[in-house]
């Protein structure tokens, strides 16, 4: 039973670094109504960057240099790709995303090589105990951070008036620009506020796993925790993470043996694809009503 | 001047519902296919039969059904390499342990993807849009897993399926030529067939479900089977194309030779060669096979030979790149520029 928990609570922890790049997901969709595809290679984007960064300057500064990177990223993506697709089927946008993905894919990795590197940032992963079960302090770090993240966000879309503006935009963006909301600049703070969420999920993922191409996969792990929570729900995203990260964890251990193990690569999207069935918005997202 | 429309009288029902109206495009498909039946075996070289024209014909065909499904029914699929991974070990293991006839093992191994296919397209009668492009990738992983964990097929994790030598009709499919003609007489029925699909009543169907679903039901479509059978068709396609492309240039069935960056390829062909075109599937198809070798040459060229790592880096920008310049520049892909082309080809010379 002591082993049951150790595995659920290491999955639920490992759940919450997953709703990390699934958070990065929902901003973008929630605030500009694009589906992000690149988010796994902002993420391997950032990390990469980080760890250029490192070789140059202190931690503090390192980060921070990142950031503006991305800030910058996000200006350039509005003005390259996202205003000439103004006004067309999201679909179209979506497609767009995918081909960013690969081209930041193909940069990042031009620029600062494609060998794996370790990124260390001073949390150690020593697992400790409390009360006789043992828990990762690494993954209890993300935890906290991607907790605070969310708190931070959920307040910002609620409460501040740019964040109601970002709102509005996604539901509409030509009645946005008719009410007087800047879309350019509603599209840049949602990108940015994205390669933020990106470069916190690749400092985390990038001093667990290393920082090679296979970081920019995490986001498929993020795709299904995405469509179980609902693609605008940020707490769907977080409670989608917990449910995803617990139950492939308790499924790989005490499912995986008896049909050969491995189970965890398709396990969130088979439990995806059944709760859909059942709530095709998702858990939390907001049911779309079509009319013709 | 050059392609001229005019001069075409259809005087019954058969000549106004041909599938090539008019006489130079007529002729045109047939110069076509006299180049591809009897010019190129003859003229092309080895080297360009088995590592060019082989993948371009097998993946346009790959590219062609993820048009049906994506660019024709409106249903967008991000896992489709699987169904072809699906094609290639049922068409192997038919071939290969039960001897099952080469053509007719392309054959079943088409309809088991397709039976999987409809399997796989059952949640979008209920789910759209962006939820449903993520779950195709549940058939992405949830078949790579059956596919190297179920015994029977694979033998295990590290096991491969190789491909036994090949006859068809009691002759030996062993040289280059010998395959492309292979590849050729498997890809031109199936493209004419398809072209057949997409401008009668299926393809219509589909277009309206493109197009608003709800409204298309209000009309009369019946949702269900139109988008199980987009399913069904697009991935019998691709099961073909997985088997031929196994049989013909893999050799080998391997799981790894239809991962996820194979499903984006095809994806990326379709959007560049044109979405809803046959033509563009093949265009695409074309230009996603070339565009490796194309820097490879390019980068000959300027006398620098660059690392193979930077090389792939350099290969996935131009297509990150490529499919968004399409997508803003160009919608419809390389086959709405091919339009373009013959429109103006029409006044050319002596525009009034």
């Amino acid at each position: 039973m002591i082993f049951a928990i150790e595995v659920a609570i290491g999955g639920l922890l490992v759940g919450v670094m997953y709703s990390l790049v699934a958070l990065g997901f929902v901003l973008i969709y929630k605030s500009s109504g694009v589906f992000n595809f690149a988010q796994g290679d902002m993420t391997l984007l950032a990390a990469l960057a980080l760890v250029g960064f490192l070789t140059i300057f202190p931690l503090w500064l390192a980060i921070l240099a990142a950031l503006v990177l991305m800030i910058a990223l996000a200006i350039a993506i509005e003005a390259i790709v996202l205003r000439p697709l103004v006004a067309r089927p999201p679909l179209a946008l979506f497609m767009a995303t995918i081909g960013l993905g690969f081209f930041l894919q193909g940069i990042g990795q031009g620029i600062w090589g494609t060998d794996p590197k370790g990124l260390d940032i001073g949390i150690s992963d020593i697992p400790f105990k409390i009360k006789g079960l043992l828990i990762s302090q690494f993954d209890l770090a993300g935890g906290a951070l991607a907790g605070g993240l969310v708190f931070a966000l959920v307040w910002f879309f609620q409460k501040s008036r740019t964040g109601r503006a970002l709102r509005a935009v996604s539901d509409d963006h030509e009645a946005a620009l008719s009410v007087g909301i800047p879309l350019r600049r509603a599209w840049a703070i949602s990108w940015a506020i994205a390669g933020l969420v990106a470069l916190v999920a690749g400092i985390m993922w990038g001093s667990r796993l290393g920082v090679q191409f296979s970081l920019s996969l995490i986001a498929l792990k993020a795709l299904p925790i995405l469509i179980l929570g609902g693609i605008d729900s940020i707490p769907g995203a977080i409670i989608a993470g917990l449910v995803v990260g617990a139950s492939e964890n308790l499924a790989e251990v005490f499912l995986g043996p008896y049909v050969g193990g491995g189970i965890q690569t398709f396990f969130p999207y088979l439990l995806a694809l059944v709760v859909l069935w059942f709530k095709p918005y998702g858990m939390f997202g907001r049911e779309i009503i079509e009319r013709v | 001047m050059i392609y001229r429309e005019c001069g075409v009288f259809k005087a019954n029902y058969r000549a106004d519902m041909a599938i090539f109206p008019i006489p130079l495009d007529r002729w045109g498909v047939i110069i076509i296919l006299f180049i591809a039946f009897v010019v190129v075996p003859f003229s092309a070289s080895d080297y360009w039969l088995s590592s060019i024209l082989i993948p371009f014909l097998v993946f346009s065909l790959a590219a062609l059904g993820l048009n049906f499904l994506t660019g024709y029914a409106g249903q967008l699929s991000i896992g489709h390499a699987a169904f072809m991974a699906v094609g290639a070990y049922i068409s192997l293991i038919l071939y290969g342990r039960y001897e099952v006839p080469l053509l007719l093992s392309l054959l079943g191994g088409g309809l088991v993807t397709a039976a999987v296919g409809a399997v796989f397209g059952i949640p979008s009668l209920r789910i759209k849009g962006f939820y449903l492009a993520v779950s195709t990738l549940a058939a992405q992983f949830i078949i790579q897993w059956v596919l190297t964990h179920w015994e029977w097929i694979s033998g295990g994790v590290f096991g491969t399926v190789d491909t036994p030598p090949m006859q068809v009709f009691g002759w030996p499919i062993d040289t280059p030529v010998k395959k492309y003609y292979l590849v050729l007489s498997v890809v031109v029925p199936l493209t004419i067939f398809g072209k057949n699909i997409v401008r009668g009543q299926l393809g219509r169907a589909w277009m309206a479900i493109r197009d608003m679903d709800v409204a298309a039901e209000i009309i009369g479509i019946s949702l269900f089977w139109n988008k199980l059978l987009a399913f069904t068709v697009s991935s019998f396609y691709a099961g073909v194309a997985g088997g031929l492309i196994t049989f013909t240039y893999y050799g080998a069935a391997n799981i790894e030779a239809f991962n996820i960056m194979v499903s984006f390829h095809l994806l990326g062909m379709i959007i560049i060669g044109g979405m809803g075109s046959v033509l563009g599937s093949f265009f695409g198809g074309g230009f996603i096979t070339l565009l490796p070798i194309f820097i490879n040459q390019f980068a000959h060229a300027f006398g620098t030979v660059l690392k193979t790592d930077l090389l792939a880096c350099l290969e996935l920008i131009l297509f990150g790149g490529l499919i968004i310049f399409f997508l803003i520049v160009e919608p419809y892909g390389l086959a709405r520029l091919w339009r373009t082309g013959k429109d103006k080809l029409r006044l050319w010379p002596f525009p009034y």
